[in-house]
């Protein structure tokens, strides 16, 4: 209803809604405890009737009390070195957790060398399809995200940081600038400029360099590469970006020291990883399972197993982008690097599991209709590729040729990862699906 | 001091990379699309256009880059050291091919732009440039991609020039590049987000609708026909190409004309120094004036008994009752020969000549020529009276030379620009483009100007002061320079004279003292002297709003005082820059086609310039200065008993019947004359009046020089016969002159062009002596001054020394002068005159351009919205504005960039003559009429003329008033 969230919508519900005048997204209280350290190998997400549509979440005071800030406010204050900070960062593993997987350790360092001034922008527009653990945390837990963002700005030598939220996020919104409001009304240390900008409902604003387009106020746009953002990026100057999660998690691995960090993982993967878990699964939700983990331990440990009356059959393992995976392709660790020899990667870690009530090509084409609908327009494969090919995905049988041609094109000469990646749901079905398309 | 002093410093590192197993050298920096091309290689490109920032979007140039994930598009990606890059191999020429593919699959069966050397060949090649890359790549679409065609969009032909028709759109943002960044008119934009990404015209309008200025950059830069002239859609073959410069403006913009049947069907930009390919919406689109059916094509010799009515000038194309056709030889004999006769009666001082500044250099030559010697005086003046007279007043006072020291697009070195009574978006839109581009690099524009114009959309600090305020304005800048101790004491030392008496004379102008006079804040006025007597490097480029003013040359004073007390000249972006209006003001005047100077500026009263031109022309030549245009029109109504009065004219090229100021005494003189000769190629306001009129030929139809505002000379060639009887200029001022009985003998083709301009060279050896015929065939536009063969011409003077006697700049301090009729109680505006973008001058040829027309058909006063409501009034209305001399009644357009009090005429209407009304007082140093201010009332209501125009777009209005 407008901005207020109906849980588990039916006309009923949303006829209340309705009735009461609920148009906005109710402010929850901000004394809550939430840790997420303590929370590893847990669900995140609650189920059944402890959700809530604006769950409390641990504010500026509170987060304080709970010993926040200290950490950025020794950093900032010269107490801890930035190359300390560096080196732990580096020696957790910690990958970036947008969907690129660039080691966050190594982006620091890069950034830090450039020429002042430096900019940070941060990515909360979480625009694929299926991931939802950027806001599970944020609504919950926003001061430890400010944290890391402090941290990184001070190790890195950043001046102004602009943070990029996804405008459909209204609850996030209000509480994240009344939390940035008490921030900087009672700073623990000089901060830097802090800026909340909203995204305006564009997919392709979640490509770093696109995102940087939009916050100078341009059309969303990826831009060629070289040069790299590090180097030219925001208002042409050097840029640390970020997403979200990937800053959440600074404070714990610094804390809790790198090691805690890397002493997660299954089938030699290290880390922890933040599943946003969705499709006919009893208990989906945000996972901070291992990496590593496969996706029938996912569905078994931490979802409660398939629905009931429905069988596994296939999972988008890394959400729109990241391929389609059968169910008999369930022993694969789920990380960076692990699913690629399988045409699939992890991406932002959203799985969503499909059973045999469900077609693998209805999946595809209807990912392909997201990403004709979100291409930029800018570059020719993806501009028409995605067209075309949702058009000839349509079809009963698959023109495989002219799709894999298209697929080609895409793959190669794309711009970015968007129209790169929109083929490997084409290339899944044929590959792993045949049956359907033939 | 132009030239490096080591060539070596001017090499640029180079880096050596594979291309397909071959070595490649390219530059560093240079792409690999480039570095390729230099090679021989030929990578296919769409998006990419040599000039423009690469985009890289159509991937179709994509390559194969050792231990690269993906193909990489090499108009944007530069080699690196030992790079091992593949055009050619399967993977690179697989995307390279399928991009061609896609795009294609979605064009429509019938394309816009043809191209091929034969019928057959643009039978398949309908899409430009995308067909001939198809066609080389050996592309064609499978039926299953063409089954997927996309929506047909709806064709946009609501512009009069240019035809949309986005089905052939291949959203390579070419255009997007050329109107934001080439031209920076902001007009096109890229809407939308994936297939329904699409060009659009401001919020979506039609294009007509749209602030599109018609510039054309778009249709220049499309690739595949979605945007197109509309004179050459569908079959791009043409009969031929000829190449030439730009007949309106003084910047000087290099076009390609193409023919077809004798007609010029369309003009293309070219690759010139001043204009890089840019053209402005005149130059692209305005040439078909040539063609107009009221072209002048025999010569007219007014009936017996037809008196002069200088009141008759409501439809001027209705003149069978007025003149009767003549053969060549009855014409010019009765032209020239009752010129001869009045001198043979009068005495040497009874003629005068008006040249052109639309013609050629070697025109402007002869004429200057035919006047000093064949008329025996030196009545002879053309319209830089009107333009820039007291400009180059002031100039050659200080700094000894009436050209500009740095050329225009110079600006790209300036951190700071100020524009001074210059609306050069409409009057210099290729100017203008330079100052935009800088803009957007960071460089600051000051726009001074009473009128808001289009540029101060881009500029720093717009300084609107009010009308005839420009000494107390800049004054107070020279103030605040030397008050606050910024002046460059080290070069006003070495280079300058006079400063002391600046310094002294300035003390009563503080900015506090001057800012209620001129109406900018001191603060503001301190900030903008402060920055530019401390940056890097600025440079001042002006309009007439500087020099139409009975204090116009101490307006320049001023400006020259400003750059000098600064250091500002004589480098890099800096410098003074007197934008020229026409064509060919710069080389008019040059070329000695002004009463007190011969050739080059040589003083006629100088006894050394005297006798030199003495000995070189073999003539006996007056040593008195002559009269200036507006000092002729009053010679002409003087008593009998004056020895001077003024009895014959011969006029070429020039309407001062509607240029000159108070056109009802200007008129009625040039109707007092015993004999008026005039040479044109349309009947003029000013043929009206003629006894013999004279059909010339229009600038495609003839060869010779022009000199830009640039110093740059340049060749125009011939594109087409004059039509009928019609000849060129030059072939005409030399049958006159023989029937003035000179005995002149220039051989050649084109009536001798080639050794007229010899001769012309050796008069002006001191500036063109290395600016052979034979080298301008061959470089098309060189620079001066050039004194040698190997010289490449010098962009910048004043480098290190003024052309000045002693070398050094002299400073002239300048007071306060009021204008010459200020507003009162019974005359409470101030009427402005001007251009604007497609009208040019008096509007006989811009008039009859048909698309310029359709753009602009009707005389408009531009006022300020609360003035309209004051009186009642909404756009559309009619006024009658009324001075002291004439009254016109004129449709309101509003413009809230106009000052309050104060209304723009533009003076091309024939039907609503701006010149009526102006006022006819002179600067005293550059004899340069006041057009820039004078007193008017308005009063609502009144009668606007009731025919519009020529009926350039009524072709049953041209056929009844086409009196041949």
């Amino acid at each position: 209803m407008h901005q207020y969230p109906v849980l588990f919508a039916n006309p009923d519900k949303v006829a209340v809604a309705i009735k009461n005048d609920l148009t906005t997204h109710p402010l929850a209280s901000d004394d809550a405890n939430f840790e997420p350290g303590v929370l590893a190998e847990q669900g995140i997400s609650p189920q059944g009737e402890y959700q809530a549509v604006s769950p409390g979440y641990v504010g500026y005071e509170s987060y304080c009390k709970q010993g926040g800030y200290a950490l950025a406010k020794e950093i900032a204050e010269g107490k801890k070195d930035a190359e300390s900070i560096i080196k732990a960062m580096e020696s957790s593993g910690l990958r970036g957790l947008g969907g690129a997987g660039f080691p966050a350790g190594r982006k620091w360092r890069i950034v830090k060398d450039q020429v002042a001034p430096k900019l940070m922008a941060v990515n909360i527009d979480e625009g694929e399809p299926g991931t939802f653990k950027d806001r599970t945390y944020l609504e919950r837990d926003p001061h430890r995200f400010l944290e890391g963002l402090l941290i990184a700005a001070n190790v890195v030598g950043i001046d102004a940081c602009y943070i990029y939220l996804r405008d459909e996020y209204h609850g996030c919104r209000e509480l994240l600038e009344i939390e940035l409001e008490k921030l900087k009304a009672n700073p623990p240390f000089k901060l830097p400029l802090i800026e909340l900008r909203r995204g305006a409902g564009a997919y392709i604003c979640g490509e770093e360099s696109a995102m940087i387009e939009s916050i100078e106020g341009k059309r969303g746009e990826p831009r060629m590469r070289p040069p790299y953002i590090a180097q030219v990026g925001l208002f042409g100057r050097p840029t640390l970006e970020h997403n979200f999660e990937t800053l959440y998690w600074v404070r714990d691995i610094v804390q809790r020291g790198p090691e805690w960090f890397s002493s997660f993982g299954r089938h030699d993967r290290k880390g922890l990883r933040s599943f946003s878990v969705s499709g006919r699964v009893k208990k989906p939700g945000v996972k901070l399972a291992p990496a590593g983990i496969t996706i029938q331990e996912l569905i078994d440990e931490y979802c409660g197993g398939m629905q009931d009356g429905h069988t596994f059959y296939g999972y988008l393992p890394g959400g729109a982008s990241g391929g389609i995976l059968p169910a008999t392709m369930n022993d694969i660790p789920l990380d960076f690097d692990t699913l690629q020899p399988y045409g699939c990667f992890i991406g932002s870690a959203a799985v969503m599991v499909f059973s045999h009530q469900d077609r693998a090509r209805d999946m595809a084409l209807n990912v392909m209709h997201f990403f004709e609908h979100e291409s930029c327009g800018q570059c020719t494969p993806c501009r028409v590729g995605t067209g075309k090919a949702a058009k000839l995905m349509q079809s009963n049988t698959w023109d495989q040729k002219t799709l894999e041609d298209l697929a080609t094109v895409m793959v190669d000469a794309s711009i970015c990862g968007l129209g790169q990646a929109a083929p490997n749901p084409i290339r899944c079905i044929a590959k792993y699906f045949p049956q359907e398309v033939a | 001091m132009n030239a490096p002093t080591n060539l070596k410093e001017l090499e640029l590192p180079t880096v050596e990379f594979k291309l397909d197993g071959q070595t490649i050298i390219s530059y560093e920096g240079e792409t690999i699309l480039k570095a390729a091309k230099r090679h021989g290689i030929d990578i296919p490109h769409l998006c990419f256009k040599d000039g423009y920032r690469p985009d890289g979007n159509c991937r179709a140039c994509v390559v194969e880059i050792n231990g690269e994930r993906t193909l990489a598009p090499s108009c944007c990606r530069s080699a690196t050291p030992g790079m091992e890059v593949k055009a050619n191999s399967e993977r690179a020429l697989k995307s390279q091919k399928l991009v061609l593919e896609m795009l294609l699959s979605d064009m429509p069966d019938e394309g816009f732009k043809w191209v091929g050397d034969s019928k057959a060949e643009e039978q398949k090649n309908q899409h430009g440039e995308l067909s001939t890359w198809a066609a080389r790549m050996n592309v064609t679409v499978r039926p299953e991609l063409k089954a997927l065609r996309r929506d047909k969009v709806n064709a946009d032909i609501s512009h009069p020039a240019m035809a949309v028709n986005l089905d052939a759109c291949i959203q390579c943002n070419r255009c997007v590049r050329a109107c934001r960044e080439e031209q920076v008119n902001d007009v096109i934009g890229y809407a939308m987000r994936g297939a329904h990404s699409e060009i659009v015209f401001d919020l979506n309008d039609p294009m007509g609708d749209s602030t599109c200025v018609a510039c054309g950059e778009c249709v220049q830069a499309c690739p595949t026909g979605a945007l197109m002239p509309k004179g050459l859609i569908g079959s791009q073959t043409v009969d031929r190409k000829v190449d030439s410069v730009c007949p309106f403006c003084g910047v000087g913009c290099q076009i390609t004309y193409n023919v077809k049947d004798e007609k010029i069907v369309s003009v293309e930009g070219r690759d010139g120094p001043a204009n890089h390919n840019r053209l402005c919406v005149k130059g692209r689109f305005g040439m078909d004036y040539i063609h107009s059916p009221q072209r002048l094509t025999k010569p007219l010799i007014r009936k017996p008994g037809v008196p002069k009515d200088e009141t008759a000038i409501q439809n001027p194309q209705d003149w069978s009752n007025i003149f009767r056709e003549a053969t060549w030889d009855e014409a010019l004999e009765f032209a020239g020969g009752k010129l001869k006769a009045l001198k043979d009666q009068y005495g040497l001082k009874v003629l005068a000549g008006f040249g052109s500044a639309k013609g050629s250099n070697e025109e402007a030559y002869l004429f200057q020529k035919l006047v000093r010697t064949g008329f025996g005086n030196n009545n002879v003046d053309h319209c830089t009276r009107l333009c820039h007279a007291s400009s180059v007043a002031a100039l050659l006072e200080g700094v000894g030379s009436g050209a500009v020291s740095n050329q225009v697009n110079d600006v790209e070195n300036s951190s700071m620009i100020m524009l001074i009574g210059s609306n050069p978006t409409a009057n210099h839109p290729v100017a203008a483009t330079w100052f935009k581009n800088a803009a957007k690099r960071g460089t600051k524009i000051v726009l001074c100007d009473p009128r808001v114009t289009d540029m101060s959309k881009h500029a720093w600090r717009t300084m609107q002061f009010k009308p005839d305020t420009d000494v107390a304005m800049l004054n107070a800048m020279i103030y605040t320079i030397i008050e606050e101790g910024l002046a460059d004491q080290n070069f006003i030392k070495e280079r300058a004279n006079n400063f002391e008496a600046l310094k002294e004379n300035i003390k009563g102008y503080s900015p506090e003292a001057m800012a209620p006079i001129c109406g900018i804040p001191a603060e503001t006025l301190r900030e903008v002297a402060r920055e530019f007597a401390t940056t890097k490097s600025a440079m001042i480029l002006w309009g007439m709003g500087v020099s139409q003013h009975v204090h116009g040359t101490d307006n320049a004073r001023c400006l020259i005082a400003l750059v000098s007390i600064t250091g500002q000249i004589g480098k890099p972006g800096s410098g003074l820059h007197p934008l020229r209006g026409q064509n060919n003001v710069q080389g008019a005047s040059d070329a000695g086609l002004i009463p007190m100077m011969f050739p080059n500026y040589q003083r006629v009263d100088h006894d050394a310039a005297h006798a030199w031109f003495e000995n070189f022309w073999d003539s006996k030549l007056d040593k008195k200065p002559g009269y200036t245009v507006v000092e002729i029109m009053h010679k002409i109504t003087a008593p009998d008993n004056d020895p001077d009065k003024i009895r014959g004219m011969y006029i070429e090229g020039e309407n001062p019947a509607m240029s000159d100021p108070d056109l009802n005494h200007a008129r009625h003189a040039l109707a007092s004359l015993e004999h008026l000769v005039v040479q044109d190629i349309f009947m003029t306001e000013t043929a009206l009046l003629a006894d013999v009129v004279l059909p010339a030929s229009a600038w495609p139809e003839k060869v010779g020089t022009a000199s830009n505002t640039d110093r740059m000379v340049q060749l125009g060639k011939k594109a087409i016969d004059p039509p009928g009887d019609a000849k060129p200029d030059l072939w005409i001022i030399q049958e006159i002159a023989k029937r003035m009985g000179l005995n002149w003998n220039y051989q050649g083709p084109d009536a001798g062009v080639a050794q007229v301009y010899e001769e012309m060279r050796l008069a002006m050896h001191a500036a063109i002596k290395g600016i052979t015929w034979e080298r301008l065939e061959r470089e098309s536009s060189v620079t001066y001054p050039c004194l040698s063969e190997e010289d490449p011409g010098r962009p910048i003077v004043f480098d290190d020394h003024f052309a000045t006697i002693d070398g050094k700049v002299k400073l002239v301090p300048a007071d306060i002068i009021p204008a010459n009729e200020r507003p009162d109680t019974e005359y409470p505006f101030v009427l402005i005159t001007g251009r604007q973008l497609e009208h040019w001058h008096t509007g006989s040829m811009t008039r009859r351009a048909t698309i310029l027309d359709a753009i602009e058909p009707m005389a408009t006063v531009s006022m300020h919205g609360e003035d309209m409501t004051q009186l009642g009034i909404v756009a559309g209305d009619v006024v009658t504005v009324q001075s002291r001399r004439g009254e016109i009644g004129i449709h309101v357009r509003r413009d809230d960039g106009t000052p309050r009090g104060v209304i723009f005429i533009p003076f091309a209407y024939y039907e609503a003559a701006a010149n009526l009304i102006t006022n006819p007082a002179l600067d005293p140093f550059g004899k340069i009429p006041e057009f820039k201010y004078c007193a008017v009332k308005l009063t609502k209501g009144g009668q606007a003329a009731s025919t519009i125009g020529y009926g350039t777009n009524d072709p049953q209005r041209q056929q009844l008033t086409n009196a041949s």
